[in-house]
């Protein structure tokens, strides 16, 4: 079966395909914006996105740089100290305050950003490929490859995820990096499942069975035929896979498994100050604060998203 | 029901022993040697060699590959040799018997260590579980009955910010609220620990006169002993009852508020989409109360949904526990688990992810016969 299909005329094809896709788009985009939490999701992002992209011009200090003896009056654990609210103009300014190792709070804050986002959108990234691979595999190939991805699937679910990140890190080795990966093989599961649900329901459909008659291969029906159909829900359960990445991510490097010191990362700074808690607050409650915004626009963004795209929620 | 029960139970052995597979294989591909984690500076080739022997670490780890120097290696000959006299057999042979191995950091056996950690994380995850229902079931119902209200955007406010909120940064939070903003005054409480010092607990073995008793038996009362809620409330012990209450409220909060939030969005949206069906208007118009409407016919239908959710949540409480556990110095599982990571501890790491996980499945098979209870569409499809 290699006989290729009569070629539509280009014009054609491109009118069909050009007309719905920019009218599906501008109605996607539509549906999203009218979303009260989608909007209130998508600002707090881009102020982030924004911090992140210009934490160079931001931030006053170097994230990891001791200010010991390089500024007049820099106090380890000096609360914040903003000129403009009655702070003395004798001290130094410090928005955020400064941290055990006398740095700039406001600094490390801003480039945490950073980091934070790079967390979410990598370790995602990573556990939406590998799992969009393995459902399509277990869903297109069926039978015994489908049982046995699929039990392993079930296996690495069975593990409350965050526990089974930490056995994973032990064995890795405790770097941001090695975090993200255990972090990331937690979450394949979810996203081969939706994979393969979306490959099981259209396999049969009539116009895959076109498509093979018109002898497009294996991986071109999985990729231009398949994958757009199963798009939706990845992309919504992916927006919120990242509010929970960020959140794990920053969990274990609180517990010291994941972003080693002096690295300018939320969940460690909260772990780092965390016995100097009671003396010097501002410590934990700022990059608390960012940690939890930045999740916050996420799951807003991810719950908008998945209100929009899904016409059966509509209401 | 039973054919349901029975198909359920069966689909859980597969899942089990992956499980056990899979934190075999962890422990195996943990880089560095066993044997120098475990003897320190007494290690050299000779003790090593016992040492391996004793442990059957020079067996071949699953039936032709072994380990050597190191590295793993294959002997496709030896495979049919080696199908039974493998590490992993006896591992799951030592397992079914509940011996875990010897903590190195304790220096007790896992078993033992976990006795006397996991009533605590139990005794955690309840309260939070609690928490997290008694308050976030009525606030879903109230904001799903005065949809758009003020209660109803407030709840939501709160629910997306609950979500939101890791639990370390919460727990560090009102940890801050209660021991130093609050001190002196009645709401004070205490950031750390299970009870203040000068409380005592008396096991339940020593007060019914059982400590000559050995077996399972002894096990599950030790085990219930060391909930101390349950030990004061069958001792009647007012006051280990108060402290214990006392301490376990703040963790509770911080480890209960993303169930929580979970919870009460769940129940709001799932009684949302009851509240439009046809039925509901029909009990309705047959001029039954409203609080009957909602109540009896409407939230009874939307319980499924949040039994799921509820189902789901316990997961994360595992995971949030051993957070909360590190925040408020709890001695449960999740912070021995990473007191061991710290000191490399393979027996407690292993032994203890092992028992949380098989708990997690057990829960999740509680779960999905509930479900099954709560909807006959379950249990016959």
């Amino acid at each position: 079966m290699t006989a290729t299909a009569p070629p539509i005329p280009e014009v054609v094809a491109g009118q069909l395909a050009g007309e719905g896709r920019t009218s599906l788009w501008r109605d996607t985009l539509g549906n999203i914006l009218r979303q009260r939490n989608a909007v209130v999701g998508l600002t707090i992002l881009t102020f982030f996105v924004l911090v992140a992209v210009f934490a160079n011009q931001i931030a006053p200090h170097d994230p990891v740089a001791v200010l010991l003896g390089q500024e007049e009056g820099a106090k380890k654990l000096a609360p914040p100290c903003i000129h403009a609210l009655g702070c003395p103009a004798a001290q130094p300014e410090h928005y955020f305050g400064i941290d055990q190792n006398v740095r700039d709070v406001f600094s490390r804050v801003v480039h945490g950003t950073r980091v934070s986002l790079q967390i979410g959108f990598l370790t995602v990234g990573f556990a939406i490929v590998i799992g969009t691979l393995i459902g399509a595999l277990s869903g297109y190939a069926g039978g015994k490859a489908d049982n046995i991805l699929m039990r392993l699937m079930d296996v690495i679910l069975a593990f409350p995820a965050l526990l089974l990140a930490i056995a994973i890190v032990t064995v890795l080795g405790t770097t941001l990096l090695n975090a993200q990966l255990a972090i990331g093989i937690v979450a394949i599961p979810i996203y081969a499942r939706i994979m393969r649900a979306s490959v099981l329901s259209i396999k049969e459909r009539d116009y895959i069975t076109a498509s093979q008659a018109l002898g497009e291969s294996g991986g071109g029906i999985l990729f231009r035929r398949i994958l757009p159909n199963a798009l939706t829900p990845l992309i919504v359960q992916g927006t919120l896979g990242i509010a929970g990445a960020v959140i794990d991510v920053a969990a274990l490097s609180f517990l010291g498994l994941g972003a080693q010191p002096p690295t300018a990362e939320w969940g460690s700074m909260i772990g780092q100050a965390r016995n100097s808690m009671f003396a010097a607050p501002h410590l934990v409650i700022f990059p608390g604060v960012a940690l939890a915004l930045t999740v916050l626009a996420f799951n807003l963004l991810g719950d908008g998203l998945r209100d929009a795209l899904d016409p059966r929620l509509n209401r | 029901m039973t054919r349901f029960l029975i198909r359920r139970l069966l689909l859980s052995i597969p899942v089990l022993i992956g499980i056990v597979f899979v934190v075999f294989a962890l422990a195996r591909i943990i880089p560095g040697d066993p044997c120098v984690a475990a003897l320190g500076e007494r290690a050299n080739p000779k003790t090593c060699a016992v040492y391996a022997a004793a442990h059957g670490l020079d067996k071949a780890i699953i039936p032709g590959f072994f380990r050597v120097e190191g590295k793993i290696e294959l002997r496709a000959a030896e495979i049919p040799a080696t199908l039974t006299d493998n590490q992993f057999v006896q591992y799951v042979g030592s397992v079914v018997k509940g011996d875990f191995g010897v903590s190195s950091k304790f220096g007790l056996p896992v078993t033992d260590l976990l006795l006397q950690r996991l009533p605590a994380t139990v005794e955690l995850a309840l309260y939070a579980l609690l928490f997290a229902i008694v308050v976030g079931i009525p606030l879903g119902i109230i904001s799903a009955y005065r949809r758009n209200s003020i209660v109803d955007v407030g709840t939501m406010m709160f629910a997306n910010l609950g979500v939101s909120t890791p639990v370390f940064v919460l727990g560090l939070v009102l940890a801050y609220l209660f021991a130093v903003t609050f001190k002196d005054t009645p709401l004070a409480l205490p950031p750390s620990g299970r009870l203040a010092a000068g409380v005592a607990v008396i096991p339940l073995a020593k007060v019914w006169g059982l400590e000559g008793l050995g077996g399972p038996l002894r096990l599950i009362i030790d085990f219930l002993s060391n909930i101390y809620t349950f030990n004061a409330i069958v001792t009647f012990n007012l006051s280990l009852l108060a402290d214990t209450v006392k301490h376990m409220i703040l963790p509770a909060l911080a480890l209960g508020t993303i169930p929580l939030a979970i919870i009460a969005r769940m129940t709001r949206s799932s009684l949302l989409d009851e509240l439009g069906l046809d039925y509901i208007r029909t009990a309705r118009a047959k001029g039954l109360r409203d609080r009957t409407v909602v109540m009896r016919h409407g939230f009874r239908n939307a319980l499924l949904p949040v039994v799921t959710v509820i189902g789901l949540a316990l997961g994360g409480l595992f995971g949030g526990a051993v957070l909360t556990e590190t925040v408020f110095n709890l001695a449960g599982v999740g912070r021995a688990v990473t007191e061991a990571i710290a000191s490399r501890d393979y027996a407690v790491i292993q032994g203890f992810t092992l028992v949380i996980a098989i708990g997690f499945v057990i829960v999740n098979l509680i779960v999905d016969i509930s479900y099954a209870y709560l909807d006959p569409r379950v249990r016959l499809a």
